[in-house]
């Protein structure tokens, strides 16, 4: 057990609990809450072997797309790879697995990890290609698909603010799958922008509570190395 | 004299109605931003996690945590919410979402639609398209009329693998736009200057057509 006051950690430290081979949720829907500073910790140690869980394989250059790039990935599962085209020839090359969900069953998956439920029945793709690795039962007259939850050893999570107990506060569109993943994971490593003293944020504002958190590392504001892209309206 | 895209771009404007909750698809449904009147009062929802989006004015800096589905910096209008994916996502199949617009690959005179998938060509994954698609009341598919070999995409059957089965209602080209009824295609609008044979040629569906009845955009 962490000490509550023992989790604002170094980066190295945090990032150094991650075994090889581990399974790991990678907050993130396209730049905005991808944890850019933690993942590039775990390019510079060298884990290998990871499966990664995250909503897109960011771009080539950056994020998850770095670790693809250094053959550290072995199995990713996404919703939409399309703006990593590197990504798309390594699963095309079979040196990549990758499992792909539509965006709302992925992030159900993982939320029901979070609650505790082993999956939840869904009617989303019934009549499709999907629908062919599943199970289906009866409930209530209906056909529904049994979607399992989607557990992970690590989540690596971007936060704005956090406190040194752990307590997360996320802002605007980087807010996506990071909430759901804090919850879903053995070991909860958080990067924000401010690590304030508890006690400083207001209770009602926190958005994933101190208990799902063990480490909360503080970053710079995301700079372009960080995968900042400027996007034509 | 408008391109293909801005005609299906303003006609495809004219199906948000006040008040609603209306999702853009990537791409060409995006620009749909720039085609509503500025006084109509909606709500924008992108499925990453916004509802009330809108793109940024001249001139305002960008803010990095602040983007649409499609990657591009957008604004919140006022009103707006942010949330987590899971949430985004039972907006969607709790059907609070009235209208979306996507492209299409190919798409039937049953409303079935293919837009995520050519087998052995490209296979980025589906993102939110499947679960807009089943559970969005009303889906209004924005595409060109025949593909860049002029195959028609408007068919009496997909052939490519569905985001969902009988979930399109309206189907906006720059050549025509038809409603799926239980009766089949309903030719609704035509294009200024195209006759109904032309329309037919370039179609690979069965249309309804009543010329009485046939409004011009």
């Amino acid at each position: 057990m962490t000490l509550l006051t023992e989790k604002y950690a170094a980066i190295e430290d945090a990032i150094a609990r991650i075994p090889d081979g581990a399974a790991i949720m990678v907050g993130g829907f396209g730049s905005p809450g991808t944890p850019f500073a933690l993942l590039d910790e775990l390019l510079a140690q060298g884990q290998k072997g990871l499966t990664v869980i995250k909503n897109d394989a960011n771009e080539p250059d950056i994020g998850i797309g770095r670790l693809i790039r250094a053959g550290r990935v072995d199995r990713l599962i996404a919703s939409h790879i399309g703006l990593n085209r590197v990504a798309i020839e390594e699963m095309n090359e079979g040196r990549l697995t990758v499992e792909m969900y539509p965006q709302g069953l992925l992030a159900e998956k993982i939320r029901c990890a979070g609650v505790g439920h082993p999956g939840f029945l869904t009617d989303i793709g019934l009549d499709t290609e999907i629908a062919v690795h599943r199970r289906e039962i009866e409930l209530d007259g209906r056909t529904c698909a049994i979607e399992p939850a989607i557990h992970a050893d690590v989540a690596l999570v971007h936060a704005d603010v956090a406190d040194t107990y752990g307590n997360l506060a996320y802002r605007g569109t980087a807010i996506n799958f990071n909430p759901l993943m804090a919850m879903a994971a053995n070991l909860v490593i958080a990067q924000a922008f401010r690590v304030e003293s508890p006690g400083s944020l207001q209770p009602e504002a926190i958005h994933t509570p101190s208990a799902f958190v063990n480490h909360v590392v503080r970053v710079d504001r995301a700079t372009s190395e960080q995968g900042v892209r400027a996007h034509a309206v | 004299m408008p391109s293909d895209q801005e005609r299906i771009l303003a006609r495809a404007a004219r199906e948000i109605l006040p008040g609603q909750i209306v999702n853009l698809g990537i791409g060409l449904p995006q620009r749909l931003f720039h085609y509503m009147p500025e006084d109509l009062e909606v709500l924008v929802h992108s499925e990453n996690g916004i509802l009330g989006c809108q793109p940024l004015a001249d001139g305002i800096a960008p803010d990095y945590e602040m983007i649409d589905s499609g990657g591009a910096y957008v604004g919140a209008s006022p009103g707006a919410s942010v949330f987590d994916s899971a949430l985004s996502f039972a907006m969607i199949r709790r059907s609070r979402v009235d209208v979306t617009f996507m492209g299409a690959f190919e798409v039937d005179q049953q409303g079935n639609l293919a837009n995520w998938k050519i087998p052995g060509k490209f296979s980025p994954g589906i993102g939110g398209a499947m679960e807009l698609a089943q559970k969005v009341d009303k889906l209004v598919v924005l595409c060109s009329h025949n593909d860049k070999r002029g195959n028609p995409k408007i068919l009496r059957q997909c052939r490519l693998p569905l985001t969902a089965p009988r979930c399109v209602s309206l189907i906006i080209t720059e050549k025509a736009v038809m409603a799926v009824t239980e009766h089949g295609l309903e030719v609704v609008d035509i294009a200024e200057g195209l006759d109904v044979n032309e329309l037919r040629a370039a179609t690979g569906a069965d249309l309804i057509i009543d010329e009485s009845r046939l409004g011009r955009f």
